[in-house]
């Protein structure tokens, strides 16, 4: 009787956050499935005829979407391997003895809480502009030729971008798995003669595969969405050496008004982020079961 | 000799540590220096570092040409309201997971961890003509839902592992003293509950101060946080570095010290509690 009182209770509690989420994925989602089978332009609101997998057909085929795809591929895992290696090398560094532990923490953790859009902006002009930005100044100083960054390189620029705003992630939760680490066995495995690459390699980098899985997982998830670094630096230029879908997407809705081709574009991004999701959902469940 | 070795050992630890965070701090560093000195010495070459005429000159200018305090207003709004909401659907739920938890409870956790992984594009389009209809473009009502509903897995994850980590061997206690169920949360679990219910209020004001996918689609002016207010400073118009950097210190500083300070919930709230 009690315990069927607390599940009643406990339903009903669980209730609202659930239909909401459910509300909430369910019902968009079903509108862009919806509207990506019609011939539907904000500039002709009046007639929406169906036409099957035609806007499928026409985003599948457009260049631009190819082009997208390899950007969005080259920009997520460009960032992961830069903030996985990074993170574990400053990780590494943050776990020594030094002073001023304390302070150096909070400068390399800072860069993670400033907004994508700031972040942008101030690499953009301060740090890459070929004249006044600090690297091209840098460069010149040391007698070599500045490059302009965001016109010769612009894919490379949004990777360095948003791989210096997700590095402080990747250190924060690898160093709070190396401070997990037993000392014990670290000084066995000194006393048996390990050097330190060797401790590195078959102590601490297995005790920091979950952690590590645990990064790539939750970046994925936020690097596949890129938008605000690209909207506010390179608009996905020259041409659309740095559109990633995200932005194609958005491009279609905002500024061709092609509400049938970017919803077909929506559902092609959907499928695209859940066969990396089951594909990293299997790997952090292998991990957690371990 | 050990000790002077360890010694030795740990000067050179401080000056590579010190390097490596100063260069990661590096670009705040420069924005905060650069807000500080008029357009001509912001591109002066070589650049300036400290001995510049120090002035507030682009703080004022930002607050009376682009109406900083409009939009600072929208990112309060925003990241409370969105706060707020989550949490009055967020608590009840967590709570019953954490301590009446069925066979379905995992999956329910999962599934809600799911919906994190749509892309936002896939959702947009209808999110955007449905605002349009109903005339919520540009309206901080829209974005709060918004915002609530993007971090609402979030919050229910991040209070489940708090709530999980209070015994349930209090609450019986309670209940065997005869304490209904209003006086078991008011005097039991709250008081255990608060730090917790804080660490995910500081994630998700973050979080939401940070959000630069909806709030730049679906608002313009009215409703605009400061994501907005920055992005209005991605075309140049003449020599502005200084003015960029006074707009973006103020558009930080406040989250960064607000960061800085929970730290340590951070890794706990992003990672799902998988990593504590």
């Amino acid at each position: 009787m009690a315990t069927l009182h607390t599940k009643t209770a406990a339903r009903a509690m669980m209730a609202p956050a659930v239909i909401v989420l459910l509300i909430w994925m369910a019902v968009p989602l079903a509108m862009t499935l919806y509207f990506s089978t019609l011939n539907y332009t904000l500039y002709n609101p009046i007639s929406q005829p169906f036409v099957g997998f035609d806007n499928y057909s026409y985003f599948l085929a457009d260049p631009t979407f190819l082009a997208a795809l390899v950007n969005t591929l080259v920009l997520v895992v460009g960032v992961l391997a830069i903030t996985v290696i990074g993170g574990i090398l400053v990780a590494l560094l943050l776990d020594q003895d030094f002073y001023g532990v304390n302070i150096v923490r909070l400068l390399v953790i800072a860069p993670f809480f400033v907004m994508p859009t700031v972040a942008a902006l101030v690499w953009k002009n301060m740090m890459m502009n070929p004249v006044y930005g600090v690297i091209g100044q840098f460069l010149t100083a040391i007698g070599l030729t500045p490059i302009d960054w965001m016109t010769e390189v612009p894919l490379l620029s949004i990777i360095i971008i948003v791989a210096w705003q997700w590095l402080p992630f990747a250190t924060l939760i690898l160093l709070t798995s190396l401070q997990s680490l037993s000392a014990d066995q670290k000084e066995a495995a000194e006393m048996d003669g390990a050097g330190a690459l060797s401790i590195f390699w078959y102590i601490t980098l297995p005790h920091m595969s979950r952690a590590i899985t645990v990064v790539i997982l939750i970046q994925t998830i936020f690097l596949l969405s890129i938008f605000a670094e690209i909207l506010v630096t390179t608009q996905g230029g020259p041409g659309s050496q740095s559109t990633n879908i995200t932005y194609l997407v958005a491009q279609q809705a905002t500024s061709y008004g092609d509400i049938g081709a970017a919803s077909a574009g929506g559902i092609v991004a959907v499928v695209l982020a859940n066969i990396v999701a089951i594909f990293l959902v299997r790997l952090i469940g292998k991990n957690l079961d371990a | 000799m050990a000790r002077s070795v360890s010694i030795q050992r740990k000067i050179g630890m401080t000056i590579l540590a010190w390097s490596v965070g100063l260069l990661i701090f590096f670009p705040i560093l420069w924005t905060f220096l650069t807000s500080f000195k008029s357009e001509l010495q912001a591109i002066s070459i070589p650049p300036v570092f400290v001995d510049f005429h120090w002035t507030l000159e682009n703080y004022r200018t930002i607050q009376t040409q682009s109406n900083y305090l409009h939009f600072m207003m929208n990112s309060i709004y925003l990241s409370l309201g969105s706060t707020v909401l989550g949490l009055i659907f967020a608590i009840p739920a967590a709570w019953a997971m954490a301590f009446s938890p069925t066979e379905r409870t995992k999956d329910i956790l999962l599934w809600m961890l799911s919906t994190k992984m749509l892309p936002a594009v896939g959702v947009l389009i209808p999110i955007y003509l449905l605002f349009v209809r109903f005339g919520l473009l540009d309206s901080r009502l829209g974005l709060i839902v918004v915002l609530f509903l993007i971090n609402l897995p979030i919050i229910v994850w991040m209070l489940y592992t708090y709530f999980k980590e209070i015994p349930g061997e209090i609450l019986e206690a309670a209940r065997m003293d005869g304490a209904g169920l209003a006086k078991e949360i008011v005097h039991v679990l709250a008081p255990m509950a608060v730090p917790g219910i804080a660490s995910t209020i500081l994630l998700n004001v973050i979080l939401s101060w940070n959000e630069a996918f909806w709030t730049l689609n679906l608002t313009t002016s009215n409703a605009a946080p400061l994501t907005q207010f920055i992005a209005s400073f991605s075309s140049p118009q003449g020599n502005f570095y200084a003015k960029l950097s006074a707009a973006s210190m103020l558009a930080i500083a406040p989250i960064l010290i607000v960061g800085w300070f929970s730290q340590k919930q951070l890794v706990r709230g992003l990672t799902f509690g998988a990593v504590k």
